[in-house]
């Protein structure tokens, strides 16, 4: 297994440098420059030039491609033009506040998907099997920003159950009092992103368990006097839990990208709404950090999936 | 012949389609005895497979329908228990699948899967179930035991698979074993080995063997006893000698026909015209083979088909077989 983990990280390799020159290029395309957020009437601008050239930015592209990328790896994405900070800074506080958020979002979509997928499937054709597809439909045909504001209002101002945005209270204090105040604040964007993102998962698993209930496989245990609840539970459950897993590490390094939704509705300090908020303000350097950051996530993702798929599928591993 | 083990009589069993259930066994009566492989034959849709598993309790009661009498041992199975069930397969009767990747758990080690049968009706010791487990695929005729105990199926060639679903059928040493095709998958010098190693198992457990194959070479090598069906109903059943040597029934004669003939090469292959009516169309009355034999006049058939029993121990349904002649005049 260690081989086929090994093996993917080196497939990595060439995808990072051709995602890097693809924001590379993107980066050159756009216009302006680090300096153009500093210019002022009384600018000189054979100062601006001299600085320019010792930002090196009249060097050749590939000298500049290879600074870039060396910056990259010190951690160095630039400064923000809009918040006058390294981009890591910028990134760095929202990064944290969308972990908690997407973790909390996925752990709690896999905790209702994963037993309505189940009971669906092994109660298929039930009224209780229906009760579930109807439940799916339902939250499939909902847009989430309608879904979202319609809870924030229910929940955030009717009711006032909630608070109805940001991501810890300003009075909390205390390493408690701040995981406290961060979860109450989590709650409500975190169950309605959830029941939103079930679909894909519930209809796969049911789909799978039906198929899987089918197959000679489960004939067999059934012919080698396994109870019925065991056929269910090592046999059918097991082998119907392959494409959820080859989705997990998608879904995870997808929602740490953070939620534009969600955080712009949930006025939540993250990732997605720096996102949103950083390409009305034309602020370059953090979405260049930003897609590139998407970028190496999304091919983690992968790495995770298949990762994940070697572990519970023996026909996947590389001798 | 052993004593008596496996007795059906009057087996009905009908599958739910809309609102309505069709016979796909329609009233089988048949014995197999300790020592004896008996064959089912028959054409893909005629009910041999589901009539085994409705021996074996594997059919969806929800949607299926059995009536009739399946006596195992001094039980009765028409209606019997899940639990019970559960505790007569894998330990009294063993079943072996047709598509041996298909009926192997990807997902699990051979070892796993063969000790599952253990683990359910043994209270063995972990060392002392993987000693039988080596010991099973040792008498199956795995090269390598310990080797092939810690493989995937995947890892395995066809014939490798079939054997250890065969390892599996044995494991508790059952009464009744049921192969459903179980060389179909296999190329032939396969089949010629899986098909030893049944006789050689059943020799050494004395165990009574249902085989169910749609191929008549198959059951003049293996089988003592023969069961020819034909949509859902026995219509011949007798010994090897007596079906091979002296078909009576026009199905029969008709499949013995149409079996490639080495000594005749150049000859057109016999087919048998038309196919089994689906479920939903099943004639109720009169015989059930006269349509694919347009020839005979109607007035041969019996109105309601009927079993007769020409010889000691050979049956056949309807007196069709009396005066029937293929179409070109020839008699056998």
């Amino acid at each position: 297994m260690w081989k086929t983990i090994l093996r993917r990280v080196v497939i990595m390799i060439p995808q990072i440098v051709i995602l890097s020159l693809l924001v590379f290029i993107l980066a050159k395309f756009m216009p302006g420059d680090p300096f153009t957020g500093s210019i002022t009437p009384q600018t000189d601008a054979s100062q601006l030039h001299a600085l320019k050239v010792q930002a090196g930015l009249y060097d050749p592209w590939y000298t500049q491609y290879v600074h870039w990328v060396v910056n990259m790896f010190h951690g160095d994405f630039g400064t923000s033009y809009q918040f006058k900070e390294p981009v890591m800074a910028v990134i760095g506080g929202r990064a944290v506040n969308t972990l908690w958020l997407s973790l909390f979002t996925v752990i709690l979509t896999y905790l209702i998907a994963i037993p309505l997928g189940l009971l669906a499937g092994r109660y298929e054709d039930t009224n209780l099997d229906r009760g579930i597809m109807f439940f799916n439909y339902v939250t499939y045909a909902i847009p989430l920003f309608v879904f979202l504001v319609l809870g924030l209002w229910l929940f955030g101002y009717v009711l006032g159950w909630f608070p109805s945005g940001g991501s810890i209270s300003l009075s909390a204090n205390g390493f408690f009092g701040n995981a406290l105040s961060r979860l109450y604040h989590m709650i409500l964007p975190g169950v309605l992103t959830a029941l939103l993102s079930t679909t894909s998962t519930v209809q796969y698993l049911r789909s799978e368990i039906v198929d899987q209930k089918h197959q000679d496989m489960v004939a067999t245990a059934r012919a080698k006097g396994v109870p019925e609840r065991k056929v269910f539970s090592r046999h059918i459950l097991r082998n119907s839990l392959l494409p959820i897993a080859a989705f997990m590490g998608y879904s995870i390094t997808g929602l740490l990208g953070g939620s534009v939704f969600v955080e712009q509705i949930f006025v939540y300090p993250g990732m997605g709404q720096l996102f949103l908020n950083s390409i009305s303000n034309r602020d370059f350097s953090v979405i260049t950090a930003l897609v590139m950051i998407y970028g190496i996530l999304a091919l983690f993702g992968t790495l995770l999936s298949d990762i994940i798929m070697s572990i519970v599928d023996p026909r996947i591993r590389i001798k | 012949m052993g004593e008596e083990l496996l007795t059906i009589d009057h087996l009905h069993t009908a599958f739910k389609h809309g609102t309505e259930y069709y016979d796909a066994v329609d009233d089988v009566s048949l014995k197999i005895h300790k020592d004896e492989i008996l064959a089912i034959v028959g054409e893909s849709g005629c009910g041999k497979t589901t009539l085994a598993k409705s021996i074996i309790g594997l059919h969806d009661l929800k949607r299926t329908k059995i009536s009739g009498h399946i006596g195992f041992e001094n039980e009765e199975l028409v209606g019997a228990s899940p639990a019970k069930f559960d505790k007569l397969r894998g330990s009294e009767m063993g079943m072996i699948f047709q598509d041996p990747l298909a009926a192997l758990n990807p997902l699990m080690r051979v070892e796993d899967q063969v000790r599952e049968v253990l683990d359910y009706h043994t209270n063995y010791s972990a060392e002392k179930k993987h000693k039988i487990v080596l010991e099973l695929l040792d008498q199956v005729g795995l090269e390598n035991p310990e080797r092939v105990a810690r493989q995937f199926p995947h890892e395995l060639s066809g014939g490798m698979r079939q054997r250890i679903i065969i390892a599996i059928a044995i494991a508790c040493k059952p009464e009744l074993i049921i192969a459903d095709e179980p060389t179909t998958a296999l190329d032939v010098t396969i089949q010629a080995q899986i098909l030893d190693l049944l006789r050689t198992i059943q020799t050494q457990n004395h165990a009574g063997i249902i085989l169910i194959t749609h191929d008549l070479g198959v059951v003049a090598d293996t089988a003592d006893e023969v069961v020819v069906m034909y949509a859902g109903q026995v219509v011949e059943r007798g010994s090897v000698s007596q079906i091979f040597n002296h078909p009576l029934h026009p199905y029969t004669r008709s499949l013995l026909k149409s079996i490639p003939q080495a000594d005749h090469p150049g000859d057109r292959l016999y087919a048998i015209e038309g196919s089994v009516p689906p479920l939903t169309k099943m004639p109720h009355d009169g015989c059930r083979f006269a349509p694919r034999i347009p020839w005979v006049p109607e007035s041969a058939h019996e109105k309601k088909p009927t079993m007769h029993e020409p010889e000691e121990g050979h049956y056949v349904l309807c007196t069709c077989y009396q005066s029937f002649k293929f179409e070109n005049g020839e008699a056998v």
